[in-house]
C-alpha cells in the first residue's frame, strides 16, 4: 500500500484550481455570447437583413411620344425573348440541339449562350433570341415539354413606328454609357435603355419614369426564395410634340432625295410644326443594334443623314440676310427706303469689283425693289453706308450667331462675326470689302435653318424675341404643365422698318419679276411673302467670270450653290414661318421656294391653329403684338 | 483510507455482478447527455429545413448505437483499462501512422481509415487512449517519483508523438486538444506549477519556429482569426457570417427554424462545426446559455465522479476525459464566436457526425465506469489491492 492520502488531497485541490480556470472560460464565453447577441445585436441584425434581402428594380414603361394629335411616334413594344436555364435542362446543348429545331441558331450565338451560361449561376436565364415574332412564341410554347430549361419572357422594347420620320426630333435610345452614368439606379439595370439624341434625350428623365422595387429573399447564391414586398414604380410621362406628322410627313416626301432642311414654326407661339432634315435614318436601328458596315453608311454618307440639319447644319444664309441688312440701315436711319442705288451689276470699292449676281445689273433701285430683285449691288451700298457692326446687331436681335435655345441637343450656334471676332479668332483686321459680302449672307455669315426660320417669324410677328420648341408642354423635372400665354420681350424694332422690310418680302413672292414670284400660292387667304437666297459656296474667279459664270447645273454637287427661302404666311395675318435649305441644291428661286409654296400651302390648309382653337373652343387670344 | 479498516460493503468488493452494475449506472448523466443530444436532433432538424433527413434520423440512431456502447464501456472493470491501457495506445499509436502512410484524404487533411464499415478517425481514439495511458503511468506513481524530472520523460513522449503526427495530418485542433487534455493529466497528478510555466514559455517562444511548420491554410484561418474583416466574402466569409448569425439571433432568438441566415445558407457547415451558430441564431443568447448549462453540469458531474473516485487511475482517467469534453465545447463554441481561430472542433454532441459521436460516448462511458468502480481500490498494475 502506499501513500494515496496525499495524492488524493493534492487531486482535490488541483481540481479545485482547474475547474475554476473552466469555469472563468465559460464566463468568457457568455460574456462574448451577451456581447454579439444583446450589445451588438440591433448591427447583426441589419447585417443579416442585408444578407437576406436584395431589391430588384422594376424598369417602369417609357413614356410615349406623340405628335400634336396624338399620333404615336415612339412606342413600346413587347419584346418577347427566349431564355434558357441551364439549371433545368439534361445539359445545355441537349435543349438547344431541340430548340435549334424550332428557331435557328447559328453556331456564334450557340457559343455566347455557353459562354454567359457560364459565367453565370445554372438558376440564371441567359437569354437565346429577342424580338421572336409571334409565330415563333407560339412555336416553341407549342413544343415546350420537349424544351425542358427554356422560358418565353416579355421585355419592353422601343419602337418608332414612323421609322425614319421625324428621326432627328425623336432621337433614338440605347445602351447606358460610362458617361452617361447618373444617379438613377435604373440605369443599373440589364438592357436598360436611355435616349440619347433628340427629345429622348432632352426629355429623358422625364420619359423614364420611376423604378417600382421589388424586395426578394434570396439565399447565399443569390436564388429567390419568395417576393416579400412589391413596389410598383411609375411610368414615364407621355410627350406630346408640336409636330403635325401629316404635314412632317408631306415636307419629307417633298424634300425627296434632296440633302436639304426644312422648319415651319407658329411666329406667336413658337411650335415647331415640321422639322424634316434629309436624308434621314430609322431610329429603330440603334435600338436593334447596328452591323459595323450600316454604321459606317451612316456615318461616312456626305449627306450626313444622322445630323439634324435644321439645328446643326450651318449655312452661308445668302441673299435671306438682306432682310437684317435693310433692318439695320432703316433702324439706323442710314438710309431712306426711297434712296436709290444704281446698279450696274458690279461695284468698286477701291482697287475690288464687287459683283451683283446679274451680270447686266438692275438698273436704279430702291428698298422695296432692291429686296424683290435681290440686288446685290443696292445693298453693298447700304451695307458701305451704315457698317456691319450695326447690321451684325441687328442680325444678333433678330436670333443668329446664338442657339435659339430649342428643346433640341446639338444645336449649332452658327455665326455672326464682327471686327472683334475677326481680331480673335482669325488674328485680322476687318477689311471694308467684307462688310459688303457679309452683308448680302456671304462670307464669315452662317446661320441654321431654325434661326432663319426664328428671323423670319421675329419679323412677321411685329419684332418679338418668339422661342421655338418642339415640346407642346412645359416638362418641369418629372411633371408636365400647360404651357402659359407666351410673352416674348420685344426687339424695340419700329414698326415702320418691319413694315416695309415685309413689303420688300411681299413684292418677292407675289409681284412679278420678284425673285420668288414663280413659286407664290395664288389660293385666296394663303399667300406667302418670302425672300430668296442662295449662298455661294466656291470662289469664282476672273478668269471664269470672262468666260462666263458656270450654271449650277454644269458643276460638281458639293460645288454647287446652297438653295435657301424664308417666308411667313398668310400674308395678311401671318401664323407660320418657314426656313428652307437645300445643300447644293442651285438656286434659292427656283429649288428652295417652290418647296416653301407647297409645304406652306399645306400647312395653311390644315390650319392647325384654327383647327386646336376649335378643339379647345376658346376662342383664339388676340394678342397684341400679332399685328401693328 | 489507509488507516481505515476493510470495510465490508458490497460496494469495496473486488469483484461485482453484471446485475450490481446495472443498478449503478448513474441515469443522471445519461439523462444529461441524452437531452443534450436531442438539442442537436431538434437543430440538425431545423439545419435541413424541417426533416429528418438527411442528418437528423442518422444522428439519432449514431446516438443509440453510442449509448449502448457507453454502457457497455461502464460494464468492463476498470482494472482492465489499467492493464490494457498500454496497448490501446500503441494500438491508437500505429492506427495514427497508418492514416499518415496511406490514409484517405477527406476534408483536405489525412485524417480518415477506412475499415470498410467503418471510417475511422485514429486521432479521435487517441484523444481517450493518451488520457487512459497517462491516467495509467501516473496511476502508480507516488509524489516523489513525479517530483523527479526524468519520470516525467516517457509521459511527454506519449503526448508529444501523436500530437505530432496529428500535428501534420494536419489537425491542429485536436493537436492542441492532446497537449491541453493531457496537460491537465499531468497537473492533476501533481506535476509541480513551475514545471508548467517552465512549458508555457518554452512554448510560446517556440511559436515563431511553429509558425514555419503550419501549412498556408492554417496560416490563413490564424490571421483571419486576427481580422475576419480584412476579407469578409473570401476566407473570413465563415467566421463574419457565423458572428452575423449569431448576433442577430438577439436575446431570444428568431424562433425555431426561423434562422434567416442558416436557412438561406449563409452560414457554411451549418449541421457540422457551426451549429452552435444556428442553434443560437434560432434560439438566441437564452438557448446558447441553456445549452452552455447543460454542457457545464456535465462536466460538473465528471468532476464529481473523479473526486469520488478511490483509485488514482479513475481519479485522472474521468476528470481527464471531462477536461477533453470541456475542450471541444469550449473551442467550438469560441471558435464560432470568433474568440478562437477556426480549427475543426464539432461541437459534443451536437455536431453531425459519426466517430465524434462515438468517441465522447465512449469516453463518458469509462467515465461511468470509474462511477460504478468508484470505491475499488487498484493495485499499481491493474490488480485490486491485496
Amino acid at each position: 500500500m502506499y501513500h494515496d492520502n496525499d495524492r488524493a488531497k493534492l487531486f482535490s485541490r488541483r481540481a479545485m484550481m482547474l475547474a475554476g480556470g473552466k469555469a472563468t472560460l465559460v464566463v468568457g464565453l457568455a460574456a462574448r455570447m451577451y456581447y454579439l447577441q444583446v450589445m451588438e445585436a440591433d448591427k447583426y441584425a441589419m447585417q443579416a437583413e442585408d444578407n437576406r434581402i436584395t431589391t430588384r428594380l422594376l424598369a417602369p414603361p417609357r413614356g410615349l411620344i406623340l405628335d400634336r394629335n396624338g399620333v404615336a411616334m415612339a412606342i413600346n413594344q413587347q419584346n418577347y425573348r427566349v431564355m434558357v436555364v441551364a439549371e433545368q435542362t439534361p445539359s445545355l446543348d441537349y435543349t438547344l440541339d431541340a430548340l435549334a429545331k424550332i428557331i435557328p441558331i447559328g453556331e456564334s450565338e450557340r457559343a455566347r449562350i455557353h459562354k454567359e451560361a457560364r459565367r453565370r449561376r445554372r438558376f440564371v436565364p441567359v437569354s437565346v433570341r429577342e424580338n421572336l415574332t409571334w409565330e415563333e412564341v407560339a412555336r416553341v410554347e407549342v413544343n415546350a415539354p420537349d424544351l425542358p430549361g427554356i422560358i418565353i419572357d416579355v421585355g419592353q422594347s422601343r419602337y418608332y413606328p414612323m421609322e425614319s420620320l421625324g428621326a432627328h426630333i425623336l432621337g433614338y435610345v440605347a445602351a447606358v454609357s460610362e458617361n452617361d452614368l447618373t444617379d438613377d439606379p435604373l440605369e443599373e439595370l440589364p438592357g436598360f435603355r436611355i435616349g440619347k439624341g433628340g427629345v429622348e434625350k432632352v426629355y429623358d428623365m422625364a420619359l423614364r419614369g420611376r423604378a417600382g422595387t421589388s424586395s426578394l429573399e434570396v439565399n447565399s447564391v443569390g436564388r429567390i426564395h419568395r417576393e416579400l414586398e412589391r413596389k410598383e414604380g411609375e411610368p414615364g410621362i407621355d410627350l406630346n410634340l408640336t409636330l403635325d406628322i401629316r404635314l412632317q410627313q408631306y415636307a419629307a416626301q417633298r424634300l425627296g432625295d434632296e440633302s436639304a432642311a426644312v422648319v415651319v414654326m407658329d411666329i406667336l407661339t413658337g411650335d415647331v410644326i415640321v422639322m424634316a432634315s434629309t436624308p434621314s435614318f430609322d431610329p429603330n436601328s440603334f435600338n436593334r443594334g447596328l452591323s459595323n458596315d450600316e454604321w459606317k453608311d451612316l456615318t461616312t454618307n456626305p449627306r450626313s443623314p444622322l445630323t439634324n440639319k435644321v439645328i446643326a447644319g450651318q449655312f452661308a444664309p445668302g441673299s435671306t440676310f438682306k432682310l437684317l441688312t435693310a433692318l439695320a440701315a432703316l433702324e439706323s436711319r442710314d438710309i431712306t427706303p426711297d434712296m436709290r442705288v444704281l446698279c450696274t451689276g458690279h461695284m468698286q470699292l477701291g482697287s475690288i469689283k464687287f459683283h451683283c449676281w446679274k451680270k447686266e445689273g438692275h438698273g436704279s433701285q430702291d428698298l422695296i425693289s432692291g429686296l424683290k430683285n435681290s440686288c446685290d449691288v443696292y445693298f453693298y451700298e447700304v451695307a458701305r453706308r451704315v457698317g456691319f457692326e450695326k447690321i451684325a446687331e441687328m442680325a444678333r436681335r433678330f436670333g443668329l450667331g446664338t442657339q435659339t435655345g430649342i428643346d433640341l441637343p446639338s444645336e449649332r450656334p452658327g455665326l455672326i462675326p464682327d471686327r472683334a471676332w475677326k481680331r480673335k479668332a482669325l488674328k485680322q483686321p476687318w477689311h471694308p470689302g467684307e462688310t459688303l459680302i457679309n452683308a448680302i449672307g456671304q462670307g464669315y455669315v452662317t446661320a441654321t435653318p431654325i434661326q432663319l426660320a426664328v428671323m423670319t417669324a421675329r419679323i412677321a410677328n411685329g419684332g418679338y424675341a418668339v422661342v421655338p420648341h418642339v415640346a407642346r408642354d412645359q416638362i418641369i423635372e418629372k411633371s408636365v404643365h400647360p404651357r402659359p400665354q407666351p410673352e416674348w420681350p420685344s426687339l424695340e424694332v419700329s414698326r415702320q422698318s418691319l413694315a416695309l422690310v415685309r413689303k420688300g418680302m411681299f413684292a418677292v413672292s407675289n409681284e412679278p419679276g420678284g425673285t420668288a414670284y414663280k413659286a407664290r400660292i395664288t389660293q385666296e387667304g394663303m399667300w406667302l411673302s418670302g425672300k430668296t437666297g442662295s449662298a455661294q459656296v466656291r470662289r469664282i474667279t476672273m478668269r471664269e467670270r470672262e468666260s462666263g459664270v458656270k450654271k449650277n447645273e454644269q458643276l460638281p454637287w458639293k460645288e454647287r450653290d446652297h438653295a435657301l427661302f424664308v417666308a411667313y404666311a398668310p400674308e395678311e395675318n401671318p401664323r407660320y414661318s418657314i426656313a428652307v435649305v437645300v445643300e447644293h441644291g442651285g438656286g434659292g428661286s427656283a429649288v428652295a421656294a417652290p418647296i416653301a409654296r407647297d409645304i406652306m400651302l399645306e400647312v395653311q390648309k390644315r390650319d392647325l391653329a384654327r383647327v386646336s382653337t376649335e378643339a379647345n373652343g376658346t376662342p383664339e387670344p388676340p394678342p397684341d403684338f400679332r399685328r401693328f | 483510507m489507509l488507516n481505515l479498516p476493510r470495510m465490508p460493503l458490497r460496494l469495496n468488493r473486488t469483484e461485482m455482478s453484471l446485475r450490481e452494475k446495472l443498478l449503478q449506472l448513474n441515469w443522471s448523466l445519461i439523462a444529461l447527455l441524452a437531452a443534450i443530444a436531442c438539442i442537436g436532433f431538434a437543430t440538425l432538424y431545423s439545419a435541413a429545413g424541417g426533416s429528418l433527413e438527411p442528418w437528423a434520423l442518422k444522428q439519432i440512431v449514431r446516438f443509440v448505437v453510442g449509448l449502448s456502447i457507453m454502457i457497455a464501456v461502464a460494464m468492463v472493470d476498470l482494472r482492465f483499462w489499467v492493464r490494457n491501457a498500454y496497448i490501446f495506445y500503441v494500438v491508437a499509436a500505429v492506427l495514427l501512422l497508418l492514416v499518415e502512410i496511406k490514409g484517405t484524404v477527406g476534408m483536405g487533411a489525412q485524417r480518415w481509415i477506412d475499415l470498410g464499415f467503418i471510417q475511422l478517425q485514429p486521432s479521435e481514439i487517441m484523444k481517450i487512449t493518451l488520457i487512459l495511458a497517462l491516467a495509467r503511468y501516473f496511476h502508480g506513481a507516488t509524489l516523489q517519483e513525479i517530483g523527479r524530472p526524468l519520470f516525467l520523460i516517457p509521459p511527454l513522449i506519449m503526448v508529444l508523438l501523436p500530437a505530432a503526427m496529428v500535428m501534420k495530418q494536419p489537425d491542429l485542433g485536436t493537436a492542441m486538444m492532446l497537449v491541453m487534455s493531457a496537460g491537465a493529466v499531468f497537473f492533476m497528478a501533481g506535476v509541480r506549477m513551475w514545471k508548467f510555466a517552465l512549458v508555457a514559455i518554452s512554448g510560446l517562444s517556440a511559436i515563431p519556429l511553429a509558425w514555419e511548420f503550419l501549412r498556408e491554410y492554417q496560416k490563413k484561418r490564424v490571421l483571419i482569426f486576427l481580422n475576419p474583416e480584412d476579407d469578409p466574402l473570401g476566407a473570413g466569409y465563415h467566421i463574419t457570417q457565423s458572428k452575423i448569425a449569431l448576433g442577430s439571433g438577439g436575446l431570444f432568438g428568431k424562433g425555431y427554424m426561423g434562422g434567416t441566415q442558416s436557412r438561406l445558407n449563409f452560414l457554411p457547415e451549418k449541421q457540422t462545426d457551426f451549429i452552435f451558430t444556428m442553434f443560437a441564431e434560432e434560439w438566441g443568447m437564452m438557448g446558447g446559455l441553456v445549452l452552455l448549462a447543460l454542457y457545464v453540469m456535465l462536466v460538473a458531474f465528471g468532476y464529481a465522479i473523479a473526486l469520488r473516485c478511490r483509485s488514482q487511475f479513475g481519479r485522472l482517467m474521468a476528470l481527464g476525459i471531462t477536461t477533453t469534453f470541456f475542450l471541444y465545447f469550449f473551442i467550438n463554441i469560441a471558435m464560432v464566436m470568433g474568440l478562437v481561430p477556426v480549427v475543426g472542433v464539432p461541437l459534443p454532441l451536437i455536431s453531425y457526425g459519426g466517430t465524434a459521436m462515438l468517441s465522447l460516448l465512449f469516453g463518458w462511458g469509462l467515465v461511468m465506469s470509474a462511477y460504478i468502480h468508484r470505491d475499488m481500490p487498484i493495485s499499481r498494475r491493474g490488480m485490486h489491492d491485496d
